[in-house]
C-alpha cells in the first residue's frame, strides 16, 4: 500500500503535449475506470486542467505501477511513449504525499496561490467517489489535501494580492470606489493594453464607457466593442469631467494632460475622486497630476511595482505554506502504516491469545480439582504475560518509521505470522 | 459597586484598546471577535454602572466631569456599535477605542462621589441638553477616527505603497461617506445642543448667552464643522481636507472640554 503520483504539469510538458494527454469530458471517467483495471492499481484519481494531468494511486510497487500506467497513458492518448517519458514525473509514499499537499494548496500551480485548483481537485475527488475508483487511502488523502490547503490558505495570506496588471489596476479601483458599479470609465487612446485593462474593469461593471481617440473612426469602433459613447479627441478634457476612471494610452510623444488643465477638471467636477492609469510609454499624463486632491495616477511602472511586490509577498507566504504541508505530512503517514500494519498486529494478538487458550487447558486438564479462586489466577497470569510480551511489538509497529516495512516482516517472521493467513483477514 | 462597574468597564476596554493594536499588525478574525467582545463586555459594564449612578443619585449623572467624560464615552462606543454593525468597517476599532480607553482614563482619575444636585442643575434641560451634547460630541470623535483611518489610507494610494494596512482598510470612498454621515449627524446634534443649552441658562440665570468659555468655544467647534459641510457642498472639499478638518474639529473639542475644567472659570465650573 503506498501512495503514488505519476503526472506531468506546465514545468515538464508544453501545451501540445498537454493538450494531447488532458483528459476532457467523458474520457475523464473511462480513463478512471481503465486505470482502475490495472492489476498494479488499487485505487486510482485522475486530476486533467489545463496547466497538469495527474493520476493519484495507491500500488503496491511503485516501478511495476508507473511503468503499466505510462503503457496505458500513450495507449489510451495514443501518444508517441518517449515523449511521455521525458514529461512524466513519478512520486511515491512521502513526495508522493507533499507532491499532492502542494497541489491542492497552489504551490505547484503557474501562478501561486491562486484559487481555482482546489476547485478542480474537488471535483476530481467527487468524480472519482462517484465511480468507485477510490477506496481507504485515496479518500483519506484527498480529503487531508483539502483540508490541508484551507489551512494554507487560512494561516498565510498567499493568495491576497493581484499578481497581473490588470487586477491590480482593478484592486486598486477598489480601494477608491467602494463600487465601480455606477462609475464612468473613460478610455483615453486605444492602445492595445488599455483595451485589455479596460475588459478587465468592464468586467467590474462600471456604468458608462467613453471613449476618445485621434481617429475618430477608430473611437468608434472601439465604442462600440465596449458599448460605449466615441468622443472627438478634442473635447476630451470636456468628458474627462464626469469620468471617475481613465485609461490612457494614446502614443503620443509629450503630455497630452498638464497639471493645470487636471486642476480645472477636479473643480467642475468638485473634487470627487478621479483613478487616473496611464500605461503609454512614452508618458503621456504629467506625473505632476497626482499631487493635486483627490487624483490618483498610476503609470505602467507603478502597476508593475506592484504586481513584482506582489509576487515576492506571494513567494514569502509560500515559504510559510511549504512549512504547514511538512507538519501535515507526517501524521497522515502514521496513520497509512498504522493502516499498513494491522493486519499484522490483528495476527499477532490471535496468535498469542491461541497459545494463552491451549496452554491453560493444558494446566486445567492437569489439574482439574483447582478451586475457582486459583483457576482465576492462572487466568489472570497467562493474560497479563501475553499482553506485556505482545505489547512492545505492537507499539513499534502502529509506530511510523522508515523502516516500517522490514518492521513487519521481522515481526511476522519471529512470531510465525503465516503471510497468506493474515491477507485473508 | 458603581466604582467596581467603572474599573471593570474601563479593564474591558483597555484590553480592547490593547487587542486592536494587536489587530493593526497582525489581522486575524479571531482578533478582531475578540476585540468586539471585550467593547461590548466593557459596554454591558459601563451602561450598568452608569444606570446605577442615576438610580442611586435618583438624576441623570451627567453633572460633574467624571461623569460628563464617561458619558461621553458612552456615547462614542454607542455609536461605533451603530457603525460596527450597519456598514460593518474593518480596523475601525484600532483607531477609535484609543479614544474611548483615554477619556475613560482620565475620567477614572476624577473623584466619583455621588453628591447631591447643585439648585442650578435642578432643571429638565440637564437629561436633554447633555444627552444631545454628547451623542454630537461622539459622532464627531469617531468622525476623527474615520478621517484618521482616511488619511492612513489615502497615504498607501497617493505614495503607491500598496503593503501594511492598505488590503485591509476600507475604500477611500467608503470613508469619505462615512466621515460625511458622522458629520452631517453631528451638526444638527452640536446646533441643538447650543439652543438648548441657551434656553436652559436663560431659566437658570435670566439670559441666553453670557459669553462664558463653555458656550464661546462651542460656537468655535459650531463654526469648524459649519465650515466643513459649507467647503464639502460648494467647493467639493472632500476626502483629505475634510478628514483634517473634522479631526481638528474634534481636537477643538477636546481642548474646550479640558481646559474649562482646568482652567475653573465659567458657569459650566462643574462640568
Amino acid at each position: 500500500m503506498k501512495v503514488f503520483v505519476a503526472g506531468l504539469n506546465h514545468k515538464t510538458a508544453d501545451i501540445d503535449v498537454r493538450e494531447k494527454v488532458a483528459f476532457n469530458g467523458s474520457r475523464l471517467e473511462d480513463g478512471l475506470i481503465r486505470f482502475k483495471e490495472l492489476p498494479e492499481v488499487e485505487e486510482v484519481l485522475i486530476l486533467s486542467t489545463c496547466n497538469r494531468v495527474e493520476l493519484y494511486a495507491n500500488v503496491r510497487d511503485t516501478s511495476k505501477a508507473s511503468e503499466s500506467i505510462k503503457i496505458l497513458l500513450s495507449e489510451f492518448h495514443n501518444i508517441n511513449r518517449k515523449l511521455l517519458d521525458k514529461a512524466v514525473y513519478i512520486y511515491d509514499d512521502v513526495n508522493a504525499v507533499r507532491h499532492i499537499f502542494r497541489v491542492a494548496s497552489s504551490l505547484d500551480s503557474m501562478v501561486i496561490g491562486e484559487p481555482q485548483i482546489l476547485g478542480q481537485l474537488k471535483k476530481a475527488f467527487e468524480l472519482a467517489l462517484e465511480k468507485k475508483t477510490m477506496g481507504i487511502l485515496l479518500n483519506r488523502l484527498m480529503k487531508k489535501a483539502i483540508s490541508v490547503a484551507k489551512r494554507v490558505r487560512r494561516e498565510t495570506r498567499i493568495a491576497e494580492h493581484a499578481v497581473s496588471v490588470s487586477f491590480a489596476a482593478v484592486e486598486l479601483a477598489k480601494k477608491i470606489f467602494t463600487d465601480l458599479s455606477g462609475k464612468v470609465f473613460m478610455l483615453l487612446g486605444a492602445g492595445e493594453m488599455a483595451e485589455l485593462a479596460a475588459r478587465h474593469l468592464m468586467s467590474s461593471g462600471v456604468r458608462e464607457v467613453i471613449v476618445a481617440n485621434r481617429k475618430y473612426e477608430r473611437a468608434c469602433e472601439i465604442a462600440k466593442e465596449f458599448n460605449g459613447r466615441p468622443v472627438k479627441f478634442d473635447d476630451f478634457l470636456q468628458e474627462m469631467v464626469p469620468s471617475d476612471i481613465v485609461i490612457c494610452s494614446t502614443g503620443a510623444r509629450n503630455y497630452v494632460l498638464s497639471k493645470g488643465q487636471m486642476q480645472k477638471v477636479m473643480k467642475e467636477r468638485k473634487q470627487r475622486p478621479v483613478f487616473i492609469i496611464d500605461i503609454s510609454v512614452p508618458r503621456n499624463i504629467d506625473p505632476e497630476v497626482n499631487n493635486l486632491d483627490n487624483v490618483y495616477l498610476y503609470n505602467i511602472d507603478d502597476l508593475q511595482g506592484i504586481v513584482d511586490k506582489n509576487k515576492f509577498e506571494r513567494q514569502k507566504e509560500a515559504e510559510k505554506a511549504e512549512k504547514i504541508i511538512e507538519e501535515e505530512i507526517e501524521p497522515f503517514l502514521k496513520w497509512q502504516s498504522s493502516l499498513d500494519s494491522v493486519p499484522t498486529i490483528v495476527a499477532l494478538r490471535e496468535k498469542a491469545e491461541e497459545i494463552k487458550k491451549e496452554e491453560l487447558e493444558k494446566l486445567l486438564n492437569r489439574f482439574p480439582d483447582m478451586e475457582e479462586k486459583q483457576r482465576k489466577a492462572s487466568e489472570y497470569m497467562a493474560t497479563a504475560i501475553v499482553n506485556k510480551l505482545i505489547h512492545q511489538p505492537t507499539v513499534a509497529l502502529k509506530e511510523y518509521s522508515e523502516d516500517r516495512d522490514l518492521m513487519i516482516a521481522v515481526i511476522k517472521r519471529l512470531f510465525a505470522i503465516d503471510e497468506e493467513k493474515d491477507e485473508d483477514k | 459597586m458603581g466604582t467596581i462597574l467603572f474599573e471593570l468597564a474601563l479593564t474591558f476596554y483597555f484590553a480592547a484598546t490593547i487587542v486592536g493594536i494587536v489587530e493593526l499588525f497582525k489581522g486575524r478574525k479571531i482578533t478582531s471577535r475578540i476585540m468586539l467582545s471585550f467593547v461590548l463586555i466593557g459596554f454591558i459594564l459601563h451602561t450598568a454602572n452608569i444606570t446605577y449612578r442615576y438610580i442611586v443619585a435618583g438624576y441623570i449623572p451627567i453633572t460633574n466631569f467624571h461623569e460628563a467624560t464617561s458619558f461621553f464615552s458612552w456615547c462614542i462606543v454607542l455609536i461605533f456599535f451603530i457603525l460596527q454593525f450597519r456598514y460593518r468597517v474593518s480596523l475601525l476599532s484600532p483607531f477609535v477605542m484609543p479614544i474611548v480607553f483615554v477619556l475613560m482614563l482620565s475620567s477614572s482619575m476624577l473623584p466619583q462621589e455621588i453628591k447631591p444636585l447643585s439648585p442650578v442643575l435642578q432643571s429638565y434641560w440637564l437629561g436633554i441638553h447633555t444627552v444631545i451634547a454628547f451623542l454630537g460630541n461622539a459622532a464627531f470623535a469617531l468622525a476623527s477616527g474615520v478621517g484618521t483611518m482616511y488619511l492612513v489610507q489615502e497615504h498607501y494610494v497617493k505614495s503607491k505603497h500598496l503593503g501594511g494596512l492598505f488590503v485591509r482598510l476600507p475604500s477611500l470612498q467608503t470613508l469619505d461617506e462615512l466621515n460625511y454621515r458622522l458629520i452631517t449627524l453631528g451638526f444638527p446634534l452640536l446646533t441643538l445642543a447650543i439652543i438648548t443649552g441657551s434656553l436652559w441658562a436663560e431659566s437658570a440665570w435670566g439670559s441666553y448667552w453670557r459669553w462664558d468659555p463653555r458656550e464661546v468655544w462651542s460656537l468655535i467647534t459650531w463654526f469648524i464643522y459649519a465650515i466643513v459641510l459649507h467647503a464639502r457642498l460648494t467647493a467639493g472639499w472632500r476626502g483629505r481636507r475634510a478628514a483634517i478638518l473634522s479631526i481638528i474639529g474634534f481636537l477643538t473639542i477636546l481642548v474646550a472640554f479640558f481646559s474649562i475644567k482646568l482652567l475653573r472659570k465659567g458657569l459650566h465650573v462643574f462640568l
